[in-house]
């Protein structure tokens, strides 16, 4: 490729001096210094908040900071704006995807291309993306269209286009919160190969301690814009990293589990359901979900775990079978879920379980606004039950939110979380279906939730558990059933479950 | 030479096709116009109008100037102007394009009739049409092949804007541009002027349609030249799955049931015949319902396009 044989190649450092960033009043970032040696992997730690983002943002030009500068390879660079970044050799890869769903991975790759040709020969195009995909060391297929791809795919997607791009100091901002472990291993395990090759420097932004002593050389971690510890991660201990992440000791307190397994609340039987290309079956011959138990459902995304959860809060038509709830039919209406106490925390719940631009407190009431006194439905809204049920709500599960009147769209992703669980979680709840609770939440604000799902499980509701993170399964799950191709493929104690085997399972392979 | 009457029932296949690439060819320009639009992440159904104040402008700079091409110039320019202010106005935050998009048919439309008033008397000059039937003698077979120059142009530019789709670095943007606001911007490309100018270029297509409907088929310039093909192009795009290709072969779909009517009469069918004018309107409800699904989201659609958010 000519573009990029014009290029310099081989890994370069940077070096963030003195970065400040003032928003107005509040000091985002202050006066942090870190040092990304050429052909490392440096982890950047930090809470929700803490001045990561902002600090890769003044790194790349998307921000220009109050104060402070950046050197490339020990030179001062002015990073004007992202172009200025690119042109050096910087560049990153987004939490959320930036590929074009419809386009495919070579069609992405090309018109990524700042001297994309204006007429584009697919023939030569396609013998230099395979010139290009023989030296990388991991593969994507080029002909489909992104939206095709299966998440761990379009994040080494992503890592290729920069790759591609001639980059060579990478920054990737959470790259594994959309994969499963196994991809998670697999994509960061080459790219630590092409840092150990001298290719390319990494700056990755993680929550996850696991990735950060399995992968990173440096350290650096953030607590409210400042710079709160750092060093050589063969250095640091998990309790070492926490500490300078949380300031004091963290919260690490995990729910005992009291009481067993009851009576059965959520039974599946033969359940039949397209997926959503409409071309797989769904196919669940029987899955019970008892009284007292949290019972996991493992599987890599893309294997009917979403279209498990639709079928459950019937937001996709069955074509077959019924589910069951405490021995009723159950099509999910507002009338059967509250008879029954069956509450919901759907992934993406700003999306799924929220009214975005609605207020918190009116969110928080979606469950009671038309509950009356007596049996009959109230006519009239109560603002001030509203207004109360929120305070409480807000106060007791911890929701940071200016005001109970700002929209809820205002909060972080984890506040949302918080907020859906607090009023999923209010009254009695017999049966609790969870999907992927902990998807991009820092460190606190998943062990608050994890510990709210145990506490509901141990007042004796059934919890259905669906999540990509096999680790939180195993954390939480009383037994654990893997989800392959639509069907269930196997079932395990949660005590006693051997994660390589539950890891064939979900590849594919019994 | 004169053997009209001897192909009897064999005239009505005959006369769908013929009405099939007569009718055609104003579908074709809009659906095509409509295409490269929804492709960019935008929806114009202002088309209608800029369809029929084409067939306006294009029928009076033809009679003004004597040349039937200086008046199909003239209504890609007033089809460009109406895209760009369409384009203009939905750069603002909270305008939604729909919306948008009926105010300026309806603004087309009322325009159209406002300064077309003097043009419905005159006669304008034709486009030309090539006689491709001349190797039959009979007379309802050179009347179906009789195509137009337009035809083919629009024929040829579905191909193009396939290949431009496919193998262009306009085309590629566009298609960023209309699947990912988010990828466009991260890729330092500009959404809104994208949009512009395919809205822009969509509009032109349009206009040349419209000036089709006024200077070849049905010929002349009145306020009822025409008959919604504006609207029912943007149905056909979405049955086309945003395909240019598709849209050729849905567009004579659409034109050879148009014809439906004209043919049962022609070949004596007196009663009921009005039912199969109403033809492209049951074929666009029956072709939504067929192709839709409850439960699949639409393969294909532009992923910023307002319609299948």
């Amino acid at each position: 490729m000519s573009h990029e044989r014009a290029l310099p190649t081989g890994a370069i450092g940077v070096e963030a001096v003195g970065m400040t960033m003032r928003f107005g009043d509040f000091t985002a970032l202050d006066n942090v210094t870190v040092n990304i040696r050429p052909g490392t992997f440096h982890a950047l730690l930090g809470e929700n908040g803490a001045g990561k983002s902002t600090l890769v943002k003044c790194i790349m030009g998307f921000y220009h900071a109050t104060s402070g500068g950046v050197l490339v390879d020990g030179h001062e660079a002015l990073m004007t704006d992202p172009k200025a970044a690119h042109a050096l050799g910087l560049g990153m890869v987004y939490q959320h995807f930036t590929l074009v769903p419809s386009l495919t991975a070579a069609e992405n790759l090309v018109i990524s291309r700042a001297d994309a040709p204006r007429v584009i020969n697919w023939g030569k195009e396609r013998a230099d993306l395979a010139a290009f995909m023989a030296r990388m060391p991991f593969h994507v297929p080029l002909d489909q269209p992104v939206n095709r791809l299966a998440a761990g795919e379009k994040q080494k997607l992503e890592i290729l286009k920069q790759l591609y791009l001639g980059r060579r100091f990478l920054i990737l901002d959470e790259p594994t919160s959309v994969l499963t472990p196994a991809e998670a291993e697999d994509v960061l395990g080459h790219v630590r190969a092409l840092t150990r090759a001298g290719e390319i420097t990494v700056l990755m932004i993680t929550h996850k301690f696991r990735e950060v002593t399995r992968f990173a050389d440096d350290l650096t971690v953030l607590r409210r814009g400042s710079h709160a510890g750092g060093g050589a991660v063969a250095e640091l201990s998990h309790d070492d990293m926490a500490r300078m992440m949380m300031g004091a000791d963290p919260d690490l307190r995990s729910i005992d589990r009291t009481g067993g397994a009851g009576a059965v609340v959520l039974k599946l039987d033969g359940v039949r359901a397209t997926d959503r290309s409409g071309l797989k079956p769904i196919e669940i011959d029987a899955l019970d979900v008892r009284a007292g138990e949290v019972l996991g459902i493992a599987g890599v995304s893309g294997n009917g775990q979403m279209e498990l959860m639709e079928i459950l809060t019937g937001q996709r038509a069955l074509e077959g079978g019924a589910v069951m709830v405490k021995g009723n039919a159950f099509t999910a209406t507002r009338a059967e879920a509250k008879a029954h106490k069956v509450r919901y925390l759907p992934e993406e719940p700003l999306r799924n379980a929220c009214a975005p631009k609605m207020s918190v407190a009116e969110n928080l009431a979606f469950r009671l606004f038309d509950v009356g006194a007596g049996p009959k439905p109230r006519f009239w809204k109560s603002g001030r039950q509203i207004a109360e049920n929120a305070q409480a709500m807000i106060a007791g599960f911890k929701i940071k939110t200016a005001s109970p009147q700002s929209p809820i769209a205002a909060l972080s992703g984890g506040n949302v979380q918080r907020a859906v669980l607090a009023r999923e979680l209010s009254g009695d709840v017999d049966l609790l279906i969870v999907s992927n609770p902990c998807f991009g939440l820092d460190f606190a604000a998943v062990s608050a939730i994890r510990a709210r799902i145990i506490a509901a499980r141990n007042k004796g509701a059934a919890v259905l558990l669906i999540s990509e993170d096999l680790d939180e399964i195993l954390e939480l799950s009383d037994r654990i059933v893997v989800m392959s191709e639509g069907r269930i493929a196997y079932e395990t104690p949660g005590a006693t479950a051997d994660v390589a085997e539950i890891g064939r399972y979900m590849a594919g392979h019994g | 030479m004169s053997t009209s009457a001897d192909i009897g029932l064999w005239g009505v296949p005959l006369a769908i096709l013929g009405g099939a690439i007569r009718v055609s060819t104003p579908f074709l320009f809009v659906s095509l116009g409509e295409c490269l639009t929804e492709r960019s992440g935008r929806i114009n159904l202002g088309l209608e109008g800029t369809l029929v104040f084409g067939a306006m402008a294009g029928y009076a700079i033809a009679f003004q100037t004597g040349s039937a091409w200086a008046g199909v110039l003239a209504a890609a320019l007033a089809g460009t102007v109406f895209g760009l202010f369409h384009g203009w106005i939905c750069k603002f935050r909270g305008v939604n394009d729909i919306a948008i998009g009926i105010a300026m048919m309806l603004l087309g439309s009322g325009l159209a009739f406002f300064f077309g008033k003097p043009y419905i008397q005159p006669v304008a000059p034709d486009l030309p049409a090539i006689p491709l039937g001349w190797w039959s003698d009979v007379t309802q077979v050179q009347a179906a092949l009789q195509i137009n120059v337009l035809f083919l142009i629009g024929a040829a530019f579905s191909v193009a804007l396939w290949w431009v789709f496919k193998s262009t670095r306009v085309g590629l943007t566009i298609r960023v541009v209309g699947d990912s606001t988010d990828a466009a911007r991260a890729m330092g490309l500009n959404p809104d002027l994208v949009r512009l100018l395919a809205t822009a270029a969509g509009g032109a297509l349009a206009g040349v349609g419209g000036a089709y409907l006024s200077l070849y088929y049905p010929g002349s310039w009145n306020e009822g030249v025409s008959s919604g093909q504006g609207l029912m192009a943007v149905a056909l795009v979405i049955f086309a799955r945003w395909n240019p290709v598709y849209c050729f072969w849905a567009a004579l779909l659409f034109g050879g049931a148009g014809a439906l009517g004209p043919a049962l009469q022609s070949v004596g069918v007196s009663q009921g015949y009005y039912l199969f004018y109403a033809a492209p309107y049951v074929l666009t409800l029956g072709l939504l319902i067929a192709t839709s699904s409850p439960n699949r989201a639409l393969e294909g659609a532009p992923g910023e396009l307002s319609i299948t958010k």
